[in-house]
């Protein structure tokens, strides 16, 4: 029996295949037109049950027949299963970041995710790393390297923008500027993380979590044991396929 | 008729073309959030027909009150005591501030990081698209929050406005200046009406006023039934409806409403299946037409049961004790309405012990705590309501939002997560 998880995100659409372990997998752009994506990954499978999940499930899911699962859950069952005793979830999305604090059982005990704007999203890591000409996936390791330390004081992506464009005026190191806008994240995020009342093991997963800058702080601040998973980007979709099983009555 | 509106608009000082675009915008919205539902009480028709003449039959009957020597006072908050108007002959009318459309207008003149609720009705005025704002004498605010407080001073620089002084405390002193408050407020209404408020017509105004609270409470009552008999969405546009249509029209067709689901309850008809989660709102109000919450929740496939706001419990919960002397009625006035538990009060700790109440009687498998954004006495009593939640182990979902549509999509996530989290 195939089951199939489709975690329609906001910057990347994210496939689990699963059968009793996990068959396949792939990440791909989300672009302009995301129910067109999914037609052409989904084309051609032989499957018996999908779950979709992310920003845009309903407009997939009502047109590829599969049910929908809000992304809290799906996060949370793909975390239990990547990490049995895991008692809360962190995840840094394109879009937006959420933490779920989940009982000894594995439900879901209580939520949050940002608000409407950017702040603590991946989103506003990638618009910062286009400011200092760094790339995405090497900001964190710049970050590392910074010889001194210094504070952003704004979380909207906007303001932090002329803030971090003023400091690089005054000739600060670039490093410098990149940890600070890590700093930044993840003060914002650990906030939320303890209102949300996260204690024992948690996992991270979502893109932001593939940046070893913002492992190390958001541990530190948080004091607990982070995992991050292999494939941090999968967990919804994985989570969404484990619910395509269980649906099933498997 | 509508060429009979355009004339009264017009003579009410009305902007025509954002006018329009209002109107306009409203038909659609109405037709996906209200006549889109199934098994609607019939009785609601009398409610879709307020609203699709909206701006029309209510504002003409405030028009022929005032070509009679009549007056309109306008009000925006529970606080205000009605009877008073009531009394002395006037009508009152709650005014809408539920609308995205004139926040924009507002935002000219208010700093951005207003509430919606204030924005919009600031920009009502200032964009002359309210015919009950242009048709009211008198506007009467109160000092519930900071925002209102100074808005209502720019407001009075282009129409009458009044405010009354809500304390923040429940003490003694509170109490008196409150009721001196009353008092005043009668004396106001006085001089604009030029009749005097006697214990027959106050006696005769409490009556009326109490009669349309049982009414509604008779409504909110009904809503603990299993499976539930009128929609969340139905339930808030009776309340909001009630804040401006007529008190005695409103009572009757709030009544004939009730009848109506008494026998739906008896064959155990409902809007929802009876495994649907039942939802209780707590926080700021929703003014007409702000249905946003309702909709997404009851879209989603919950349903709304009660609403702990100035839209819905505070507003009907209490009556006025009825008394002969003039005195001993403004007193009882005085304290029905000092016992709204509005979060302008501290301590106000009365509000929790509502919430965890109508949460058991409502038999509800969640509560969510509505705050408009930048409404900072909810927003910092929110916690507090949390907490209260946590000890009763009452599911709670805090919503921070506005009027606007953009953030519907991560509303929608937060409602479906909250919902998957509750079902047993």
């Amino acid at each position: 029996m195939i089951y199939a998880g489709l975690d329609v995100g906001s910057r990347t659409i994210k496939l689990v295949i699963f059968d009793t372990v996990v068959k396949e997998s792939l990440i791909t752009e989300t672009g302009a037109n995301p129910l067109r994506r999914c037609r052409e990954i989904l084309a051609g499978r032989k499957l018996r049950r999908l779950v979709v999940t992310g920003y845009g499930r309903h407009l997939v899911a009502s047109t590829q027949g599969g049910k929908v699962v809000s992304e809290i859950r799906a996060f949370a069952v793909g975390a239990r299963y990547l990490l049995p005793d895991c008692q809360g979830v962190i995840d840094i999305g394109g879009q937006d970041c959420k933490v779920v604090r989940l009982s000894m059982e594995g439900d879901v005990l209580k939520f949050e995710m940002n608000d409407r704007c950017a702040a603590g999203t991946g989103k506003f890591l990638e618009v910062m790393a286009h400011t200092l000409e760094a790339d995405i996936g090497a900001i964190g390791d710049l970050a590392l390297t910074a010889s001194r330390k210094i504070t952003i004081n704004s979380l909207c992506t906007v303001f932090a923008e002329s803030e971090v464009v003023s400091l690089i005026g005054r000739g600060e190191e670039t490093a410098a500027i990149a940890l600070a806008l890590h700093e930044a994240i993840a003060t914002r995020v650990a906030t939320m993380a303890r209102r949300v009342g996260i204690k024992g093991k948690a996992v991270f997963a979502g893109g932001a979590s593939l940046n070893r800058c913002l492992v190390r702080l958001l541990g530190e601040k948080l004091g607990i044991e982070l995992t991050v998973p292999d494939s941090p980007q999968l967990v919804g979709a994985l989570g969404a396929a484990l619910l395509a099983k269980h649906e099933d009555g498997q | 008729m509508i060429t009979d509106n355009i004339r009264m608009w017009k003579e009410l000082n009305i902007d025509l073309k954002p006018h329009d675009m209002l109107l306009n915008a409203l038909g659609p919205i109405y037709q996906e959030v209200y006549l889109s539902q199934t098994q609607r009480p019939e009785g609601m028709g009398f409610f879709d027909f307020v609203v699709g003449d909206i701006h029309g039959i209510r504002v003409r009957e405030l028009r022929e009150h005032a070509k009679n020597g009549g007056k309109v006072v306008a009000t925006y908050c529970v606080f205000v005591p009605e009877e008073m108007v009531w009394a002395a002959g006037g009508i009152p009318v709650g005014l809408c501030a539920g609308t995205q459309f004139s926040v924009p207008l507002a935002e000219e003149v208010l700093p951005r990081n207003t509430c919606a609720l204030i924005k919009s009705s600031f920009g009502f005025k200032l964009g002359r698209i309210c015919p009950y704002v242009q048709a009211s004498h008198l506007i009467v605010g109160e000092t519930t929050c900071d925002g209102k407080k100074k808005m209502f001073e720019l407001l009075g620089e282009y129409q009458p406005v009044y405010v009354m002084e809500v304390p923040n405390k429940k003490t003694a002193s509170s109490r008196a200046l409150w009721l001196q408050e009353v008092v005043a407020f009668k004396e106001v209404i006085e001089k604009l009406t030029g009749n005097k408020i006697t214990a027959g017509n106050l006696g005769e105004a409490i009556d009326l006023v109490n009669q349309r609270r049982r009414a509604l409470q008779r409504l909110c009552h009904l809503r603990k039934a299993s499976p539930v008999p009128i929609s969340g969405k139905d339930a808030l546009l009776v309340t909001q409806v009630s804040f401006y249509d007529d008190v005695r029209r409103c009572t009757q067709q709030v009544s004939a409403l009730c009848d109506e689901l008494d026998k739906r309850i008896a064959r155990g008809e409902g809007v929802a299946p009876v495994h649907a989660p039942r939802i209780l709102i707590t926080g700021s109000p929703m003014a007409i037409p702000n249905w946003k919450l309702h909709h997404i929740l009851e879209t989603t496939g919950a349903v709304v049961v009660c609403e702990e706001s100035c839209t819905g419990t505070r507003f009907f919960s209490e009556l006025v004790k009825p008394e002969k002397s003039l005195d001993a009625q403004i007193k009882a006035l005085a304290e029905r309405y000092m016992n709204i538990h509005c979060a302008c009060f501290t301590p106000n700790d009365e509000r929790l012990d509502d919430i965890v109440n109508l949460a058991q009687e409502y038999q509800v498998d969640g509560v969510i705590h509505y705050n408009l954004q930048f409404c900072h006495t909810y927003a910092n009593e929110a916690v507090r309501v949390e907490r209260r939640m946590e000890e009763t182990s009452i599911p709670l979902l805090r919503i921070e939002t506005d009027y606007g549509d953009e953030d519907i999509g991560q509303l929608k996530t937060r409602i479906e997560a909250f919902l998957e989290m509750i079902k047993k």
